[in-house]
């Protein structure tokens, strides 16, 4: 098939109309204001619906109406617009609705800047809003990936009536790449036979809700979702391992960083260090056991992690997942400043050097 | 023998669980009623709020989706845009919609989305407690203004009705209320009348039903009901604030 050259932000909205998206919510907000801005000219063309919401919140709970009457529905935004749907994103968990929430994350705290971050990583893998509730958090590292994973996100998210995020950064939305459209395979997936399209000569009715006001049935519907997340990690865990199988060192990383990482591994191989790229694609699930499985192996010393955040936030399922077998450094940039190779080469000398 | 009057099949058989005296059980009739009697209970998708009517999808007879707190209007948004055949109704109380809800109501009517909003107005928190609504009077007591409202304090209550009429993409907006039979007929009239209107695709509608709320206000029924005509209406007037029916249509340059 022929490459194409994207835009990542546009690339994004054009995979969620071929995924079969029925309506798109948002906000502008940089850096991924191309996303609403490509949709509002081609869902029209296509039938669809666009609406540009007088905010965050608004728009994710277009998203949560339109979900509930059985559509395919989409937001996107970034981080503090993100931070603005968390309480949408928690009545859709809680409400079992499918949907797809693509974050173009940015640097924060606060209004934080427009490059790209990814501090976002707590917020997306632990909920974010109030209550026990997982999104499945899908990490691409190119437009391609963004464009895979959108087109799956939407079958993700129906199959499981579960939220889907799409987490990139800024670079992922912002840079042009080229791209195949490829035929991402279809699940066979359950009938929305519970949305409130109106009954239409159905005997009862539906109602979509998040409300169990009794404790006991609350904590019911508490333990049905955690089965369901249950089903998600033991089916939906993603992740690459790119010359592991013999690294003294493993570096983890997701998205921009791994794009690094991976001409850092290169340099380091050239040196006469033998290291390896561990990146999770499922952010949530998290591939915690083959983390493990790898930071067991007698080859690898020692683990470094690095992440476009200060404090480094995948940093802590990273020390779940190798679960104190071999140290781990840590080497992050945060508000837009990107780690370079010469860093990363430097950090995992010295990560390897301690370790010995 | 002739059935002169029996509970409309707009609404299920589960108990309401208002307070006694409530006026909520009176405004769901008439919308229940008014479904049955447009014939719309197949096809309508009404959406909920925070507040006393949170278990309203346990008692209209149609889909029904429980919202955020405030964000109904949003919700019916993305309902509605997604199925424009089918009827789409908020129901919503006072601190749903005048406050917290105000960015969501105000760009819905703005946007002329072609839903119906119920809008309770009590006064005061009920579901919470009594605590002080946008809509609380001057010199009411509530538990978060227990010496009474006061403007230097909270400012002067909000008149919704009036405020959203401004808005070109709101079609019809009236107040009413359900103290006795003559009002509550003109209540059903309004409510019907909004409806209609949607479902002729003109718009946003908006009806206002000022209603009671003995527990939290601290008085028996009657007295509430009296409560409503000497304080409410008085600040809240009834009527038909507008309706763009019986504007004269202007001739285009």
């Amino acid at each position: 098939m022929e490459k194409e050259l994207w835009k990542g932000n546009e690339a994004i909205a054009e995979a969620a109309i071929r995924a079969g998206c029925d309506c798109f919510f948002g906000y502008p907000i940089t850096p991924q204001s191309e996303v609403p801005e490509y949709l509002s000219l081609h869902m029209p063309e296509h039938g669809k619906v666009f609406v540009q919401a007088e905010s965050e919140v608004a728009a994710i709970n277009m998203v949560y109406g339109a979900a509930g009457a059985g559509m395919r529905a989409m937001t996107s935004s970034s981080s503090p617009g993100i931070s603005l749907k968390q309480e949408g994103i928690t009545y859709i968990a809680g409400a079992e609705l499918p949907c797809v929430i693509v974050n173009c994350m940015r640097g924060g705290p606060g209004l934080g800047t427009i490059q790209p971050a990814q501090g976002d990583y707590y917020q997306a893998t632990r909920g974010g809003g109030n209550g026990d509730y997982r999104t499945v958090v899908l990490a691409p590292s190119n437009v391609q990936e963004a464009v895979d994973f959108m087109q799956e996100a939407f079958d993700i998210a129906d199959q499981y009536r579960n939220p889907v995020v799409l987490l990139a950064d800024g670079l992922i939305g912002q840079m042009m790449e080229p791209i195949v459209w490829h035929d991402v395979p279809k699940r066979k997936l359950p009938p929305k036979d519970w949305a409130t399209t109106g009954r239409r000569g159905r005997a009862h009715t539906n109602v979509i809700n998040s409300l169990y006001i009794d404790p006991d049935e609350c904590d019911r519907h508490n333990m049905h979702l955690e089965e369901k997340y249950a089903e998600i990690q033991k089916n939906e865990v993603r992740f690459e391992c790119r010359a592991c199988d013999d690294a003294e060192l493993i570096l983890t990383a997701y998205g921009t960083p791994a794009r690094i990482a991976i001409t850092a591994i290169e340099t380091l191989r050239e040196a006469g260090i033998r290291a390896g790229l561990f990146r999770p694609i499922t952010l949530w699930p998290f591939p915690e056991k083959a983390l493990h499985e790898l930071a067991g192996s007698d080859h690898v010393k020692a683990v470094l992690d690095v992440e476009m955040s200060s404090s480094g936030q995948m940093l802590d399922d990273v020390r779940l997942g190798v679960e104190g077998q071999k140290p781990i450094s840590f080497l992050g940039h945060a508000g837009g400043a990107i780690p370079t190779v010469e860093e990363i080469v430097e950090a995992a000398q010295k990560a390897l050097k301690e370790a010995k | 023998m002739a059935i002169v009057y029996q509970k409309s099949k707009g609404l299920t058989d589960k108990e309401l669980h208002y307070c006694p005296g409530c006026n909520h059980g009176i405004i769901h009739k008439l919308v229940a009623e008014v479904m049955e009697e447009l014939g719309i209970l197949d096809n309508t998708i009404g959406v909920c709020p925070v507040g006393c009517s949170v278990f309203a999808y346990n008692y209209f007879n149609c889909d029904m989706q429980e919202a955020a707190h405030g964000r109904a209007p949003a919700v019916a948004t993305g309902i509605k845009r997604t199925h424009p055949d089918a009827p789409v109704f908020t129901y919503q109380g006072d601190g749903d919609l005048a406050s917290i809800g105000t960015a969501e109501i105000v760009h819905a009517a703005m946007r002329g989305e072609k839903i119906t909003t119920i809008f309770v107005n009590n006064a005061i928190y009920g579901m919470t407690g009594g605590q002080m609504a946008p809509t609380t009077l001057i010199g009411q007591k509530a538990t978060t203004c227990p010496l009474g409202r006061t403007r230097e304090q909270a400012g002067m209550p909000i008149r919704m009705s009036e405020m959203l009429a401004t808005l070109d993409g709101c079609v019809y907006a009236e107040r009413v209320c359900v103290t006795d039979i003559p009002h509550l007929n003109k209540a059903k009239a309004a409510i019907k009348k909004a409806f209609q209107k949607q479902l002729a695709g003109e718009g946003f509608t908006f009806v206002e039903v000022l209603s009671t709320c003995p527990t939290n206000w601290g008085m028996t029924p009657l007295k509430s009901v009296q409560w409503l005509k000497d304080n409410m209406i008085p600040y809240y007037p009834l009527g038909c604030i507008k309706d763009t029916d019986a504007e004269p249509k202007t001739e285009a340059n």
